[in-house]
């Protein structure tokens, strides 16, 4: 999706991958595997650096669970990278038969966007320097803040290319700067 | 456009979960205790049965679906999904799981099969289904009939690789050839593999299959993981290859990073290292019961 908007992407398996980056998406997994394996590959710490120092990030359901400040019903072992200010809980919308798809309303946007929900995390808790950019029953589902954006549901698995462009005029914004 | 409202078990959402269980590894468990050992490893999912293949086919007799007790003991052991396999056409069996919340149905040919004609009508289920195939037409009938996700069989219990690289090779192999196919080819392609028309049509604009493609039967070392990794499955299964190995909490972490890093021997190289015996194995011509020609 990223590369029929214009953008290049790659593969980040190992720390060397990362350096030709400019910026990040965590897709959806298991949390509990991709933490494990964020260690294992020594990937931990340096993209926590590059947060650090400002690279835009998205994580879409696992990919938000890692980004988040607090997991609840995380495994004790489990690590985040606490980059936004937001409280998650894990497989919060039940298990696999709860999944859902459903149209939801994206802030600025007419048209309802289509948004696929597999195991996914809810946000339970947004601090004030976080913006909700989409709802589902109550709950914010999409986010953001200065250089990271997370959603509970899977944008990868649709067509539609509006939240991918909203991170990508995030990344431009930061390159500004 | 009308407002579509929440939807449980479509097939977006059936397959949304396969999607997300890519380059991974599912671990066949027994107790709740391998359970954890295969999280703590990494696994994606796990497979909850009461016997592994290997003991399936020590044992003999009939194999049936696990006892739900021992369903929701590996269930409450774990955080990921935890699938559970059924008799091929035994929709009951798959009833029962359903019921029991599990994430994933496997339609097994490692269990006894309770239908020789028919394979569970897999459309009437919110919970998502894996099948078994050896080729592509057995790929593509299992997906018509609403699997979100297809395995290699290769041949379990055996810790021999050697059929997952026949099935791998054969389904891959055809899909390529099908994208090269011209139009009136594919009637033809259709006809040969005994599969739906559209879906083959669909294979030679999209050059791969409707469902994501993982390789089950055989794996027992990191190698193995890759070697399939590396033919064109996008996740492996490893059934008694960790639990039947002298060692399994270190080889379990070992198939799972040389899974992630399938493409880098040094990585490979450095994760099989020390991991004591890999279970014995058995070669085909010992063996007097292929699972992987049940099913139809």
């Amino acid at each position: 999706m990223l590369e029929r908007l214009g953008a290049p992407t790659r593969e980040v398996r190992l720390p060397h991958d990362l350096e030709e980056c400019d910026a990040l998406v965590m897709p959806g997994g298991e949390s509990t595997t991709m933490s494990k394996l964020l260690e294992t590959s020594q990937l931990f710490d340096p993209i926590a650096k590059r947060i650090a120092d400002g690279m835009p990030i998205f994580g879409t359901c696992a990919g938000m669970i890692l980004l988040a400040r607090d997991v609840l019903d995380g495994r004790d072992d489990q690590r985040s990278f606490d980059a936004i200010d937001i409280d998650v809980q894990r497989n919060a919308y039940g298990r696999q038969v709860d999944s859902f798809e459903t149209d939801i309303v994206l802030q600025g946007h007419a048209d309802l966007l289509h948004a696929v929900f597999i195991r996914a995390p809810r946000i339970v808790r947004m601090g004030s320097g976080v913006t909700a950019l989409a709802e589902h029953q109550d709950s914010p589902v999409l986010v953001r803040s200065t250089n990271v954006m997370a959603a509970s549901f899977h944008p990868e698995l649709t067509d539609d290319d509006r939240v991918h462009r909203m991170f990508l005029d995030l990344v431009t914004t930061a390159h500004e700067k | 456009m009308a407002k579509q409202e929440h939807t449980t078990g479509s097939m977006r959402v059936q397959r949304g979960l396969a999607e997300m269980l890519k380059g991974g590894v599912i671990m066949d468990v027994v107790t709740p205790a391998q359970a954890k050992i295969a999280e703590d490893a990494g696994a994606v999912a796990v497979m909850a049965l009461e016997r592994v293949p290997a003991d399936i086919r020590r044992d003999g007799g009939v194999a049936r679906m696990s006892d739900p007790e021992m369903i929701e003991g590996i269930k409450a052991a774990v955080s990921i999904p935890v699938m559970a396999k059924a008799r091929i056409g035994h929709f009951v069996e798959a009833q029962v799981l359903e019921a029991l919340g599990v994430d994933f149905i496997d339609e097994s040919e490692v269990l006894t099969p309770a239908d020789e004609a028919h394979h569970i009508d897999k459309l009437k289920f919110t919970v998502p289904f894996v099948c078994g195939a050896t080729n592509l037409g057995e790929a593509l009938r299992r997906i018509s009939e609403g699997a979100a996700l297809i395995r290699s069989k290769g041949e379990a219990g055996t810790g021999n690789i050697v059929e997952a690289v026949r099935h791998l090779r054969s389904i891959i192999g055809d899909i390529r050839k099908i994208t090269q196919a011209d139009s009136a080819e594919l009637f033809d392609w259709a006809k040969k593999l005994n599969a739906p028309l559209p879906l083959v049509q669909e294979i030679a604009e999209t050059g791969w299959l409707q469902v994501p493609l993982f390789c089950a039967g055989g794996i027992a070392t990191p190698a193995d993981a890759a070697l399939a990794m590396q033919l064109g499955a996008e996740s492996v299964f490893v059934g008694s290859g960790i639990f039947k190995s002298d060692d399994p909490a270190p080889r379990a972490k070992a198939i799972v990073e040389a899974t992630t890093h399938f493409r880098d021997a040094h990585i490979i190289a450095k994760v099989s290292r020390k991991l004591g015996a890999p279970m014995t194995g058995i070669a085909m011509d010992e063996i007097n019961q292929r699972y992987a020609e049940r099913g139809w």
